[in-house]
């Protein structure tokens, strides 16, 4: 709960950790990269920008009504909620701890260093890692997977099959 | 009288930026619903669950573009924005929603290619594919258009049309390259869509004013497009396709096959049997 006397952007951007993307329920909207700036108007108003991660991603408006309410909860009176489309959210604004929670709730993170994803058929893909096994003797099952920001993949060591949240 | 001139000159434009915006959103749109008529249907799972998220994808850049038609519109005195669009059922509130679900096929804006229906396998993953490379340039162009919205919605979009076209060659490739039974499938896919594909790029008048004129020619779009369409074609080994001179045109300026009416009856049902039915 963040009293009227610390409303602080620091404070609100802890707070904003407890919101969690609905489809991938470890992965806070904060380390998921979609937050993109947080303005303090006065004591009462607050302005949040907001980017999608694809655009027709049915989370978002879920979690704009969930940053909505915990706001209002915590004691502001207006709160305005901006989508941004430019600059693109891009999977390198995901942070370190996220991609960390998400390998532990068995998906594939991104990779760390983002190759741009290139419209080439075929094309040659880094090693993904297998959450599980850790191997990184891993196959292309689909190139799309049970929501936007995934593909399926299977481990060819532990038979596993698992998602790796993809280029994007 | 020259201010005069700039003014009508301005007006002019933004109309045109309403109509482009619209025209983006009905193709959009409208592949997004066809695409999304394989829900249940696909051959294998995986490509099913391919097909709705393209459709997702699709379905969300319309919602991006009809939001921005519809701020346009709503910033317009409302009879001046109702002479610009023609609502079938006149809505109280221009928005998203009525845009999509309150107008006839007459104001529908869409290529006819993308109205045609899906047919099987080989002729659903073509006209996929022959709209993501179309998207594909387009909105590497449209990302640096002088308004400000419409790029941005472009450089959102071209990320999700990227990984589509990847997607799409590589079933063109593997259809074409495939057996006899899947390239016969293939040849007979483009004898169906060809004739549609000219339109894309015949300028509409709206899309001269708005964009096309400064900074996209049609040319650079269309020999982008041919040479990809090609490259991809050679390694599939399906023969080498040119743009004549005759094509289908008529889409953009409302004029549909019976094709389009069908997607709206579907598509529409529900706003029209229950108006402003939410859940």
């Amino acid at each position: 709960m963040v009293n009227r006397s610390n409303h602080t952007e620091e404070a609100i951007w802890q707070l904003l950790e407890t919101v969690k993307d609905p489809e991938v329920p470890v992965l806070s909207v904060v380390d998921l990269g979609i937050v993109r700036k947080v303005i303090i108007e006065d004591e009462n108003t607050i302005s949040i920008a907001v980017t999608p991660t694809y655009s027709g991603c049915p989370a978002m408006d879920v979690i704009r009504m969930q940053l909505r309410i915990l706001l209002l909860e915590n004691g502001f009176k207006q709160v305005n909620i901006q989508q941004v489309l430019s600059p693109a959210w891009t999977t390198d604004w995901m942070s370190e701890k996220g991609k960390e929670q998400l390998k532990a709730y068995g998906i594939a993170p991104p990779l760390p260093k983002q190759t741009v994803c290139h419209p080439d058929a075929f094309q040659e893909e880094e090693a993904i890692q297998c959450p599980h096994c850790l191997s990184y003797h891993t196959r292309l099952v689909s190139r799309f997977g049970s929501t936007a920001c995934k593909a399926l993949y299977q481990c060819l060591d532990c038979k596993e099959p698992f998602d790796y949240f993809k280029c994007h | 009288m020259e201010s005069d001139t700039i003014v009508m000159n301005e007006t002019a434009i933004t109309d045109a930026l309403i109509d482009c915006t619209l025209q983006l959103a009905d193709d959009s749109l409208i592949m997004g619903h066809r695409c999304s008529e394989w829900c249940g249907h696909g051959p294998v799972l995986e490509q099913d669950i391919a097909l709705t998220n393209i459709a997702l994808d699709y379905v969300g850049q319309s919602r991006n573009l009809y939001q921005y038609a519809a701020l346009l519109l709503e910033q317009l005195p409302k009879e001046k924005a109702l002479s610009l669009v023609d609502f079938d059922i006149i809505p109280e509130h221009i928005t998203e929603d009525s845009l999509a679900y309150l107008r006839d096929v007459g104001a529908f804006k869409n290529h006819l290619l993308f109205e045609q229906p899906n047919g099987d396998w080989a002729q659903t993953i073509l006209k996929i594919f022959f709209f993501s490379v179309y998207r594909f340039y387009l909105f590497q162009q449209l990302q640096n258009n002088a308004d400000e919205r419409l790029a941005a919605i472009a450089e959102k979009s071209v990320k999700e049309v990227t990984y589509h076209l990847k997607w799409s060659s590589e079933w063109v490739i593997r259809l074409g390259d495939g057996t006899d039974e899947s390239k016969f499938r293939m040849l007979q896919a483009i004898d169906a869509l060809w004739p549609f594909v000219g339109e894309l790029f015949e300028p509409a008048g709206y899309e001269t004013l708005c964009y096309y004129s400064d900074m996209l020619t049609f040319e650079r779009l269309r020999s982008d497009w041919l040479n990809k369409i090609n490259q991809i074609f050679e390694t599939a080994t399906l023969p080498p396709q040119s743009i004549g001179r005759w094509h289908q045109t008529g889409g953009k300026n409302g004029y549909h096959s019976e094709h389009l009416g069908y997607i709206l009856a579907e598509m529409q049902f529900l706003q029209r049997t229950f108006p402003n039915a939410i859940w």
